[in-house]
């Protein structure tokens, strides 16, 4: 255990980069979802293959493949990334891909009586979208969404490979330097977890933040702590 | 040129042979945790006090850790404890029981979709509980798991890369071997990644349309 205590800034500097990767790599995820996932819905061809071939390519190969290519195959057309920005790519794009077809699936979901009635009030097609369609895909959206999130955090781990210094990376250097794999890997096993864990929290506060009825929801509470006050 | 056709022809061979040990990981592996799920699944829903418990901690356990970190565990903290395999046997252990995580939660869904009524019927029948779970509950739940077993198996094709890392020659180790010792990262690379699309693609699918054919029909 003297070893984790030891090299615990190490670990801390791996962990913070291990958040900076999830949380780059999960912004970069939502704008490629949401790009990519209404494009394909698009009723207009060239935006529609471009989109499904993408969504495609990138959920039928493997991260690390990518991940590689990137980092490895990129520099021989010249383009040489550093390390952090291929690792975020290939995160953001694979994992973005995936989140795309929850957007689509989401609002290719929606009522269609929302769509006939923006169409009848004379809205058009990009205010349909913007202020009714997808505000009300979101709670859908959110469940799988937390999963796709987590399934970030995770293959984050992937960027070691590619000498990003992330939680990994930094307890790969700690047993080569010290042996003491075991305490080093539960260490971050727990690291992980509790890392994860806190996404499923932050997702079901977002679902109930953004619940369809969140007003009933409110109403609902208020009703049962005035039941619990009448009651004690 | 970029791109050296002779190149990428002569290495095909060699890129083939990796992508059969990433298919036989992959069948193997998920017939581990097939199986493994299965258990799970059944033994968190017998609530056997403290074992349901250890096991429902497992399974979230394992899924919120990376496929990564779990197989680094495998292959290097186990042998200090005096179990050691072979790096492939490792890789499918590892890659198998991490997905006996998820589907366990697909079993658990499958057995929650059999209706009440099944269970009541058996009870009253007085079928012992072997019987009720292996002639009547098990066969309607495990209906609808199998398009997810599919994806599952498709998911686990393209994650058993991961494996490279701890020595397994895949398809993925394998182009990256080819990549160190020639200095030429396209070729290999790009012709794994295709390969990998050829088999995941038209796997999906496939997967797709046994899905709707094994949808729930009651």
């Amino acid at each position: 255990m003297d070893a984790v205590i030891q090299y615990a800034p190490l670990l801390w500097q791996g962990l913070l980069t291990t958040i900076l990767v999830t949380v780059m790599g999960g912004a970069l995820c939502l704008v490629v979802a949401f790009t990519a996932g209404l494009a394909r819905l698009s009723r207009h061809r060239i935006l529609r293959w471009p989109a499904g071939i993408f969504i495609e390519v990138f959920r039928g190969t493997s991260l690390l493949v990518q991940m590689f290519w990137l980092f490895f195959a990129l520099p021989f057309f010249g383009i040489q990334l550093h390390p952090l920005t291929a690792a975020v790519l290939a995160l953001g794009l694979n994992e973005g891909a995936y989140a795309a077809e929850v957007v689509r699936g989401a609002i290719a979901s929606r009522a269609k009586g929302q769509t006939e009635a923006c169409i009848a009030l004379g809205m058009d097609p990009a205010l349909r979208l913007r202020r009714i369609i997808i505000p009300q895909s979101i709670p859908a959206m959110l469940p799988p969404f937390g999963n796709v999130m987590v399934d970030l955090l995770k293959n984050t781990s992937l960027v070691s490979l590619v000498t990003v210094a992330d939680l990994t990376f930094s307890a790969q250097m700690i047993r080569s330097t010290t042996g003491q794999t075991t305490a080093i890997f539960i260490t971050i096993l727990v690291m992980y977890f509790a890392l994860s864990y806190l996404l499923t929290l932050l997702t079901s506060w977002l679902e109930r933040r953004f619940a369809l009825d969140r007003k009933a929801l409110t109403l609902q509470r208020k009703e049962n702590a005035l039941m619990k006050v009448g009651a004690a | 040129m970029i791109w050296d056709n002779n190149f990428a022809v002569s290495i095909f061979p060699i890129l083939l042979q990796g992508l059969w040990v990433t298919v036989q990981i992959t069948l193997l592996g998920t017939l581990l945790a097939a199986v493994l799920g299965l258990v799970f699944a059944v033994l968190r829903r017998l609530a056997i006090p403290v074992l349901s418990q250890v096991v429902s901690f497992l399974v979230v356990f394992v899924r919120g850790t990376p496929l990564l970190v779990q197989a680094y565990v495998a292959f290097f903290v186990l042998p200090a404890y005096g179990v050691s395999f072979n790096a492939l046997t490792t890789g499918i252990v590892v890659i198998g029981v991490n997905y006996s995580a998820y589907m366990a939660e697909v079993y658990r869904s499958g057995i929650q979709g059999v209706p009440k009524g099944q269970w009541e019927a058996a009870t009253a029948l007085s079928l012992p509980g072997v019987r009720t779970w292996g002639r009547i509950i098990l066969p309607q739940a495990i209906r609808t798991v199998v398009p997810m077993l599919g994806n599952y198996l498709i998911q686990m094709f393209k994650d058993s890369a991961v494996l490279s890392a701890i020595t397994v020659v895949e398809l993925m180790a394998t182009a990256q071997a080819i990549g160190s010792s020639s200095f030429r990262y396209i070729e290999p690379l790009t012709l794994a990644a295709l390969l990998f699309l050829a088999v995941s693609y038209p796997a999906s699918r496939l997967v797709n349309r046994l899905e709707r054919r094994y949808a729930p029909q009651h």
